[in-house]
């Protein structure tokens, strides 16, 4: 599905990422820990081909293409979602509206008829139920005004909706009292097949106890410097980054 | 930085989108020489064959309009115009008024049919009844759905046509609103008017369909000089469409129409404006000056105008519809988008003056500046001693695209009764890189991210234009309507 080699990247001129790979295969639950300013976001957003970042190194295959050489909107359609660490609002553009358009414009990529206003109505709300989100949200404009975990909902009612091949979760779970956390470790666990795969950014042990992963990454001045199965998240819950950092300026 | 080069962009896709209405139509035009005296205004009057009141009116226009200075504002720029270089008659060579679309030049169909807006097929528009009355350049040549108007006692017809048959209702009404030396280019209007449209709603009619008249300017260096007259009679109603776009030219042209709107006791009038004219090339070069004045009032009590408009075109634009809220209990409402791209500058804006008590008027202001544009929103609220309890709120958005754009904000009141509550809120916005790459991200390409989002600026103007306009107003602004949803 997904694989990144020897990926490095600036912004400003400063390197941020320093050399990751990393391998996700379909069907697969990556989850990508680390402390503040590591680099994980920068991951997220150099996948999902944001300019602001200037990729200096490496390659970076998705689904058997060349990613990086493709336009977001591209890498969007061709399947890879990013849940937005901080959500930005959009005055005036409805939330219904806007969701319309993203996932017609998915359907007609995928070669799939377009939703009509009816059906599409019927679907969103269905999934608006199922993420625990008020109607109300729908018609408002996008994410403005929402609360911080209102936003993060509003980000996995997106991916529901458009059923990406892979999903790229940058700290859905902070902020999010206990409840949504369940609803949302539900959301991308009932994504949970054999042919998608995700990438869960986080701090917390405690959102994977919900979503299992099957790999835990470290992620420490944009490098992996350790990676393993998932009890490697109690581990580092337990312990810290600090001794894996030790480890790994020893080894 | 990257904001920038994104904006420009964009930019690229939506202001500098090619002139789609960039053509001639080759009709053989009976075109005045160029020039301005009072020889030239009493030949337009005999080829017109209007009474001679008009002419008396027309003449004392221009003596006043030679005593005016054209007014400079500072932050219109643009070569002085020379007015007599300007050809003040230009009509097609048919004449007489024609009773179907068969018998209409099939050039003239032709134009229409490649702006998307064929005649024929209005007709047939399924549900939705729409009288057109097109002025081509200076002359009517064809005026539809005469008979299911003339049932309702309504009179839509070309003023040329209203001179003659109508006398006593244009001599009442002509220049009550705008008067003949109201300003320098309404003078001018005044003194050289040649075609326009003439509306008359009776008492407690409500108009049958929405109105609309499309204007296009076509001979060489031809001025156009409209004039609209719309009365609505007490507790009436009417809704008038204008829908504006030009071929394309090398040497800018003027337009200086004038409207008037007469509301009486409860009646209520809306109008409403898509204007897509050229606005010149991406340097600055061609393109339409549009010196337009509108002005309507609610003489009787109860009644209501309001004024839409979404303004593309034009090189220049300088516009202000206003609403004289004379009658107690009236309503004056401004809704408008005005989007500048590429050298196009745009001074527009309104004036609400009460008169009455208890009148209200909402001004909702929507500027969109791209590449070089420059757009002015400049607004007078004007409350009179004996307006008790005058209602104002004004609402003035700007959204900036790239840097090399301006947008600026000239609220001006002006209040002599300590019971007028008058609000006004201002913002400035730009559409930032974080939005359009979360719609990126969501699959939606750049342009439509734009769309989306200056759509979504504009929505509380479009919400007031009735639907097939608002269709046509989105796409002005590149943007696809999506279904209902929304
Ligand atoms: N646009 C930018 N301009 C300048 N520096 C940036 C920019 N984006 C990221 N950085 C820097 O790159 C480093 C990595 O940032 P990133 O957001 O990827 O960290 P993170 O691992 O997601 O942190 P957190 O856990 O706090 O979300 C930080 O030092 C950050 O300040
Ligand atoms: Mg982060």
């Amino acid at each position: 599905m997904l694989t990144i080699e020897n990926l490095r990247a600036s912004v400003e001129g400063k390197e941020i990422l320093n050399g990751i790979s990393l391998e996700v295969q379909a069907g697969e639950v990556h989850a990508v820990m680390g402390p503040n300013g590591s680099g994980k976001s920068t991951l997220a957003n150099v996948l999902a081909g944001r300019d602001e970042y200037e990729v200096t190194g490496g390659t970076v295959r998705f689904k058997g293409q060349d990613l990086l050489d493709l336009e977001p909107e591209i890498r969007a359609r061709e399947g890879l979602f990013l849940a937005f660490q901080y959500p930005v609002e959009i005055p005036g553009v409805s939330n219904v509206h806007m969701l319309k358009a993203a996932l017609n414009t998915l359907r007609k990529h995928r070669g799939e008829e377009e939703l009509d206003a009816v059906s599409f109505l019927r679907l969103v709300k269905e999934k608006a139920a199922l993420v625990g989100m008020k109607q109300e949200f729908l018609y408002r404009s996008v994410n403005q005004g929402f609360s911080g975990g209102e936003k993060k909902r509003n980000e996995i009612l997106q991916m529901s909706l458009f059923e990406p091949s892979l999903s790229v979760l940058d700290e859905t779970d902070s902020g999010l009292d206990i409840d949504a956390l369940k609803i949302v470790a539900e959301g991308v666990n009932s994504l949970r097949s054999p042919d998608r795969a995700m990438l869960v950014v986080t701090h917390y042990q405690r959102l994977l106890e919900y979503i299992v992963p099957d790999y835990v990454h470290v992620l420490a001045h944009g490098r992996i410097i350790r990676s393993g199965g998932k009890e490697l998240a109690h581990e580092l819950e337990d312990r810290g980054y600090g001794w894996i950092e030790q480890h790994a300026r020893t080894a | 930085m990257n904001e920038q080069i994104h904006a420009d962009k964009e930019l690229a896709s939506l202001a500098q989108r090619e002139y789609k209405e960039g053509f001639v139509t080759d009709i053989d035009a009976d075109t005045l020489p160029p020039g301005l005296d009072e020889d030239v205004i009493r030949t337009i009057s005999r080829k017109k064959e209007e009474p001679e009141f008009l002419l008396e009116w027309r003449l004392d226009a221009y003596r006043r309009w030679l005593d005016m200075e054209e007014p400079g504002w500072p932050h219109l720029h643009y070569p002085k115009i020379d007015f007599q270089q300007i050809s003040y008659f230009s009509a097609p060579k048919q004449k007489k008024l024609l009773d179907s679309l068969d018998e209409v030049d099939p050039k003239l169909l032709e134009t229409y049919e490649k702006l998307g807006i064929p005649l024929d097929e209005q007709k047939a528009l399924a549900g939705v009844k729409v009288a057109v009355d097109a002025v081509f350049d200076s002359v009517s040549v064809v005026t539809t759905f005469k008979e299911t108007l003339a049932e309702a006692g309504v009179i839509f017809c070309p003023l040329s046509e209203a001179v003659k048959e109508h006398p006593d209702l244009v001599q009442k009404y002509l220049g009550s609103v705008v008067p003949a030396g109201d300003n320098y280019y309404a003078a001018l209007n005044s003194a050289v008017f040649s075609e326009g449209s003439f509306v008359y709603v009776p008492k407690g009619v409500r108009c049958p369909m929405e109105l609309s008249t499309y204007f296009r300017i076509n001979a060489m260096n031809t001025g156009q000089f409209e004039r609209t007259l719309i009365v609505a009679d007490e507790d009436s109603y009417v809704s008038y469409l204008e829908g504006c776009t030009a071929p394309m030219r090398d040497e800018n042209q003027l337009h200086a129409a004038v409207v008037e709107l007469v509301a009486m006791k409860g009646a209520e009038i809306k109008y409403s404006t898509v204007q897509n004219w050229y606005p010149g090339d991406e340097e600055g070069k061609g393109g339409i000056y549009n010196f337009v004045t509108k002005r309507g009032i609610c003489k009787g009590g109860g009644s209501k105008i309001s004024w839409t408009q979404v303004e593309t075109g034009s090189a220049i634009t300088w516009k202000y519809p206003s609403v004289v809220l004379e009658g107690d209990n009236s309503i004056g409402e401004f809704y408008s988008v005005a989007l500048t791209g590429n050298y196009q500058q745009a001074d527009t804006g309104t004036k609400m003056v009460h008169i009455g008590k208890n009148a209200t008027s909402t001004i909702i202001s929507k500027g969109i500046s791209a590449g070089h544009g420059q757009n002015s929103y400049r607004g007078l609220v004007k409350v009179l001693k004996g307006a008790d309890n005058a209602r104002n709120y004004s609402q003035c958005d700007s959204l900036l695209m790239g840097d090399k754009c301006g947008a600026h904000t000239f609220p001006y009141m002006e209040v002599k009764n300590p019971s007028a509550v008058v609000e006004h809120e201002a913002t400035t916005s730009k559409i930032s890189e974080d939005q359009l790459f979360y719609c990126r991200q969501r699959g939606l390409s750049e342009e439509d991210a734009v769309s989306m989002i200056v759509n979504g600026f504009c929505k509380e103007v479009f919400k007031e234009l009735p639907m097939e306009f608002a269709v046509e107003a989105q796409k002005l602004l590149g943007i696809s309507l999506e279904g209902a949803v929304g």
